[in-house]
C-alpha cells in the first residue's frame, strides 16, 4: 500500500487542534511493529466516542476519524471497492458513527468493533445490494449508566482478544483476516493460495478453536 | 462467522438473523465473531484518505436529521423481529401456497444467491421428498420435526448438504412452521457448512 506522506502532513494541519493529552496516530508508520505499538496505545476510543455521544465534541470525532476512517477505507478495499468508493464508504460511515453514537455502549462492544459492523453492513449495502437481516435487539431493560466495572472488563476482553490473534501462527491468522476482509469464498481461497479446502477449512476451525481457548 | 464476515447470501442472513433471536448462546458467538473483525480492524493497514475528508464528513453530518433513538424491529407472534419485517406481520400476513400433501409455503423475497421460504407442514405429515442440491438451512419456529438422525423444535436449525438424504416428519400435536433456505446449486457449495457451523454449533 502506498501511502503519500506529505498529503497526510497536510491532512494533519488542515484539522481542528486536538485536545490537549491525547495521541493520535495518522498513517501507517506504526504498523510493522503494529501490536507493540496497540500495547503502548493509551487512547481511549470509548471515551471519545461517549464524548461524542453525550456533547456532540467534534474535537473527539477529528481524532476517531483520524484513527478509523482509513481504516475502514483499506477494509472496504480490501473487500474490492475501488478507491474512490471506499473513500466515499469510510466517510459514510463515520458520519453514521456519529449519528448512531446514541446506540453505542462501551459495556458492550469496542469502539473498533462498533465501527467494524457499521463498515461490514455499509460494504454490504454498496456491494452487494442486499438487505441484511439483524438479530432482535435485546430488551436490556433500563439502565441509565453502564457500570463502569463492566466497560473495564469489555475493553480488557477486547485486549485479550487483540493478544490472542496476534499469537496465532501466520498461516491461520491470515486465513481468519481473509475470510472476515476479502470477499472469496474458501474454495477460490485455495484456487489461490494453492492450499487444499480441506486444508483450509481445518486451518480456519483451528485458528478459530485457538482464539476461544485463549479468551475462554 | 460467515454472518459476521458479511459474506452470507442474503437467505441465509435472515435464518442467522432469526436463529440468533431464538439463541442466546449464538448470540453471544456472533458478538465474539464480531469483535473479531473489530480487532482485524483496529490492526489493520490503513489507506490515507483525501485531505478533505474530516470536512467533508462533518459537512455530511450536518445534513444529517438529529439522531432519534429509532423504534427496534418488534417480533410478531412466532416470528422473530427480523423475520417479522421481512413478512410484514405475523402468521396472518403469510400467503401460503399448497405444494401437495398438505404441505403449504410461501417464497420470500431475498436476493438471488439463495432463496428463503416458510414451510407448513401439517402435525404428523412428511415433508414430501426433495433432494439437497446444494445447502439447506432449516430453522424451526413452532412445532417439531424429526427424521431418522435428530429431532428439532423451536428455535433449532438443521443444516443439510446434498449429501444427506432424509424425511422430515412434522411431530403430532402442533402443526410445525419452519423457515428454510437454500443456496443455488453449486454456488456456495462446501462455503456455507464451514461458515455455519462454528455459529450455530452444529
Amino acid at each position: 500500500m502506498m501511502l503519500d506522506a506529505s498529503r497526510t502532513a497536510m491532512t494533519e494541519q488542515a484539522l481542528p487542534p486536538l485536545p490537549s493529552g491525547m495521541a493520535v496516530r495518522v498513517g501507517s508508520r506504526q504498523k510493522k511493529d503494529g501490536l507493540l505499538a496497540k500495547a503502548e496505545d493509551e487512547t481511549d476510543w470509548a471515551g471519545l466516542l461517549v464524548k461524542v455521544r453525550d456533547h456532540q465534541d467534534r474535537a473527539a470525532f477529528a481524532a476517531l476519524f483520524r484513527h478509523f476512517a482509513p481504516r475502514v477505507k483499506a477494509f472496504l478495499m480490501k473487500s474490492g471497492a475501488g478507491a474512490a468508493l471506499a473513500e466515499e464508504c469510510a466517510q459514510d460511515v463515520m458520519a453514521t458513527l456519529w449519528q448512531k453514537a446514541h446506540l453505542f455502549d462501551p459495556a458492550r462492544a469496542s469502539v473498533a468493533t462498533w465501527v467494524y459492523t457499521i463498515a461490514r453492513n455499509r460494504r454490504i449495502d454498496a456491494l452487494r445490494k442486499a438487505r441484511r437481516a439483524e438479530p432482535e435487539e435485546l430488551d436490556w431493560g433500563p439502565e441509565p449508566e453502564p457500570d463502569q466495572a463492566e466497560v473495564l472488563e469489555a475493553q480488557q476482553e477486547t485486549e485479550r482478544l487483540g493478544r490472542a490473534l496476534a499469537a496465532l501462527p501466520a498461516p491461520q491468522r491470515t486465513l481468519i483476516e481473509r475470510a472476515f476482509y476479502g470477499d472469496l469464498s474458501h474454495s477460490e481461497i485455495a484456487a489461490e493460495t494453492g492450499l487444499p479446502l480441506g486444508t483450509i477449512k481445518s486451518r480456519i476451525r483451528l485458528a478459530l478453536d485457538k482464539l476461544r481457548h485463549q479468551m475462554g | 462467522m460467515g454472518y459476521a464476515a458479511g459474506q452470507l447470501p442474503e437467505a441465509f442472513n435472515l435464518v442467522v438473523a432469526t436463529h440468533v433471536s431464538l439463541c442466546d448462546e449464538c448470540r453471544a458467538r456472533l458478538a465474539s465473531f464480531d469483535a473479531v473483525g473489530g480487532t482485524l480492524l483496529e490492526e489493520a493497514d490503513e489507506i490515507a484518505m483525501g485531505e478533505d475528508a474530516l470536512s467533508k464528513a462533518l459537512a455530511r453530518i450536518e445534513g444529517l436529521p438529529q439522531a432519534t433513538r429509532t423504534e427496534p424491529l418488534k417480533p410478531a407472534g412466532i416470528f422473530p423481529a427480523p423475520l417479522a419485517d421481512y413478512i410484514g406481520g405475523d402468521l396472518s400476513a403469510v400467503r401460503w401456497r399448497n405444494v401437495g400433501g398438505g404441505v403449504k409455503q410461501a417464497i420470500l423475497p431475498t436476493g438471488k444467491d439463495a432463496s428463503a421460504r416458510l414451510l407448513y407442514i401439517p402435525a404428523g405429515k412428511a415433508v414430501p421428498d426433495h433432494g439437497h442440491r446444494g445447502m439447506e438451512l432449516t430453522l424451526v419456529l413452532q412445532g417439531a420435526f424429526a427424521d431418522a438422525n435428530d429431532q428439532f423444535g423451536r428455535g433449532d436449525i438443521e443444516i443439510a448438504d446434498e449429501e444427506m438424504e432424509h424425511t422430515p416428519v412434522a411431530l403430532a400435536g402442533q402443526d410445525c412452521i419452519c423457515l428454510a433456505a437454500t443456496d443455488a446449486p453449486l454456488r456456495f457449495r462446501g462455503l456455507i457448512p464451514r461458515l455455519a457451523q462454528p455459529l450455530l454449533r452444529i
